[in-house]
């Protein structure tokens, strides 16, 4: 079972995304998932950048996969899903397996299939069956990433096609919702086009509790997130037919998450210590409603 | 030009209703999770929609069935089989999200019309030629997200027939890319067919007011001179860094009456109306404003006027009582 380290779904300086990855290249991951996956307003890394970062993962024997944007609404966007998909299309190591696209949206899908490249199929497509995930095999999935919501019980059921992996997100607030308005905008009476980048200045997201208290969401620009945080480790025993687990970025102690995570695959942590330790460092409680088939909020540990 | 006016039906008198005021289709569902109105007592069997159809055809409508929930393993037969009972019926099209039950259709129906619902999130024109190359879909219809702009950039790039959401219910987020549901109580519109279902929704007289929740977590609280709504969970009040507010969205409808003109001009096939939940009565109102709206903007759209009682009468029928042009209107983002 390899890890994955998930795209970066907050909007950071662009010095310290920048350090996230150097730092990232020593991690014990395997792949990284990079690209803006929220906001096409959020430039601090235009595509260049990334693509040199894929190209420093490379460097340092990841595997790397080049996310597009979930919600594709203008020309723009558009313009930029081609260009990121044409440059994987033409890169060395795309030949070899190394560097992949992960398509967030059937548009992707399209320009995937066109440029003849096999990808990522991932976790917006909804593939919630057998039938549409043959027919992302067929047209090159390589591997897929179910919508967060699915149970063990209904993965269990999933006959996966030979050469197809299956990714499980296992760790990080769960992305639940894209809109075309910004939440963060709306928080400071700001309209979007004129948002200040406010997202800046919450590096984990903007914290929504209910009148009385208790967490509930996570505000992170058009996206909205759990509150708590999405955790398998200590359901690491029925993941065995799961060959890749996403870990999706936190602003601090993301180092922690990973190494911890990679001690519980080496057997040299077991897992209901390795939930206990990761405790420490997770920004919310805990939550593994969705992999029971419960509500994604509830912990039932079971 | 024309533009399609297509009325929600949760029932046979629904259906009826909206007939009766000249809607010119209706889309139905049937009376399970193979649709995204899930909801007890509401949709059809195969007696009351063979009966719809006749009512329809009689009259020279079009049926529409949505079949648009995503079908999950080991349940993927009930979805086909709803396919089957689509064709076998007669329906005009199917309104399908996922691409392995369009697969099915084509192959097992192939003259079967396929329209892509709101639910399969396709916001590009990227997206829905996908669909329209693989499964020769014939009409899309967007969700809620696009500016006008962006909408007419859609247009001029697919000869897919494009169907706009005109008014009812307003979705903040892109229709099935939206969780939320089921974070809070277990059950989707992808895979429950319904958003926020009565079934979790408990309402409480508190000494602090009437409080709505949803499978126990707090939506709303109500003052004692505030009405208080349906505890959908994107139209609740919270806190965000100390401040107490609809941090998502309004308890409002989607009106886009004043739209029309545009809508006409840009080529829109379709306006659809939200709502197989509501009753035949609210069917049969709505239905007769926007009747009249489209007729007096295809009669002619550059002398098209919003009419005051037209606007008055919706808004009575508003969640709300508010109205808003959501996407469409560029602030409203």
């Amino acid at each position: 079972m390899r890890l994955a380290l998930g795209p970066l779904l907050y909007y950071w300086p662009r010095e310290e995304t920048l350090a996230f990855y150097e730092a990232a290249a020593d991690w014990p991951v395997d792949i990284v998932y990079l690209g803006e996956t929220v906001c096409s307003r959020r430039h601090l890394l235009r595509l260049n950048d990334w693509l040199a970062l894929a190209d420093r993962l490379l460097a340092a024997n990841k595997e790397v996969a080049l996310s597009t944007l979930p919600l594709v609404e203008s020309e723009s966007d558009l313009k930029a899903m081609r260009r990121l998909i044409a440059h994987v299309a033409e890169h060395k190591e795309a030949q070899r397996g190394h560097l992949r696209v992960e398509a967030n949206d059937w548009g992707a899908v399209r320009l995937a299939v066109k440029a003849g490249i096999p990808f990522v199929a991932g976790p917006t497509l909804n593939v919630y069956n057998p039938d549409t995930l043959g027919l992302l095999a067929e047209l090159g999935a390589v591997r897929w990433v179910p919508p967060v919501e699915m149970s063990r019980d209904m993965l269990a059921a999933m006959p996966v096609p030979a050469g197809v992996e299956t990714e499980v997100f296992a760790y990080g607030r769960l992305p639940l919702a894209y809109s075309a308005r910004c939440f963060t905008a709306r928080h400071y009476n700001l309209q979007k086009d004129d948002c200040q980048f406010r997202c800046l200045d919450h590096p984990d997201g903007l914290r929504l509790a209910t009148r009385e208290g208790e967490d509930f969401l996570t505000l992170n620009g058009i996206q909205t997130q759990s509150g708590r945080v999405h955790s398998l480790a200590h359901h690491l025993p029925e993941l065995r037919g799961v060959q890749v687990l996403r870990l999706s970025p936190q602003h601090r102690h993301m180092q922690r998450v990973v190494t911890l995570f990679r001690a519980l695959l080496d057997g040299t942590l077991p897992p209901a210590e390795a939930a206990a330790a990761l405790q420490r460092w997770m920004p919310g409680q805990t939550c593994d409603g969705y992999w029971l088939g419960r509500a994604g909020h509830q912990l039932g540990m079971v | 030009m024309s533009l399609q006016l297509v009325c929600p039906a949760g029932s046979l008198p629904a259906l009826k209703a909206a007939i009766d005021h000249d809607a010119d289709a209706v889309y139905v569902g049937l009376k399970d999770n193979t649709n995204a109105r899930n909801f007890a007592g509401l949709n059809f069997d195969d007696q009351t929609l063979a009966e719809g159809i006749r009512y329809a055809h009689a009259r020279g409508r079009q049926v529409l069935m949505a079949l648009n929930t995503y079908p999950q393993p080991g349940q993927v037969e009930r979805w086909r089989a709803a396919v089957d009972r689509a064709a076998a019926a007669g329906v005009d099209a199917v309104i399908l999200a996922d691409a392995g039950l369009m697969a099915y259709a084509v192959e097992r129906h192939p003259r079967l019309r396929l329209h892509l619902s709101v639910q399969g999130s396709a916001t590009n024109y990227e997206a829905i030629e996908f669909y329209r190359e693989r499964f020769g879909i014939r009409r899309a219809v967007l969700p809620r997200v696009l500016s006008l702009a962006q909408v007419e950039q859609v247009v001029k790039n697919t000869r897919v027939e494009i169907e706009l959401f005109g008014f009812g219910g307003l979705c903040v987020m892109v229709e099935g890319r939206c969780l939320l549901s089921s974070y809070a109580c277990g059950a989707s519109p992808n895979t429950f067919g319904a958003c926020s279902p009565a079934h979790a929704v408990r309402w409480q007289d508190t000494a602090r007011g009437m409080e709505t929740r949803l499978n126990g977590i707090l939506i709303d609280r109500y003052a004692p001179q505030e009405k208080a709504g349906y505890p959908t969970l994107c139209k609740g009040r919270f806190t965000v860094a100390g401040e107490t507010y609809y941090a998502l969205e309004e308890p409002t409808s989607l009106n886009t009456l004043e739209l029309l003109p545009q809508m006409l001009k840009m080529g829109i096939a379709a306006i659809k109306i939200e709502g197989r939940q509501r009753s035949p009565a609210y069917v049969a109102q709505v239905t007769r404003v926007w009747r009249q709206a489209i007729d007096a903007v295809v009669r002619d759209p550059d002398r098209f006027a919003v009419q005051a009682a037209w606007m008055a009468e919706l808004d009575k029928l508003s969640e709300g009582r508010m109205h808003t042009l959501g996407a469409y209107y560029r602030p409203w983002k």
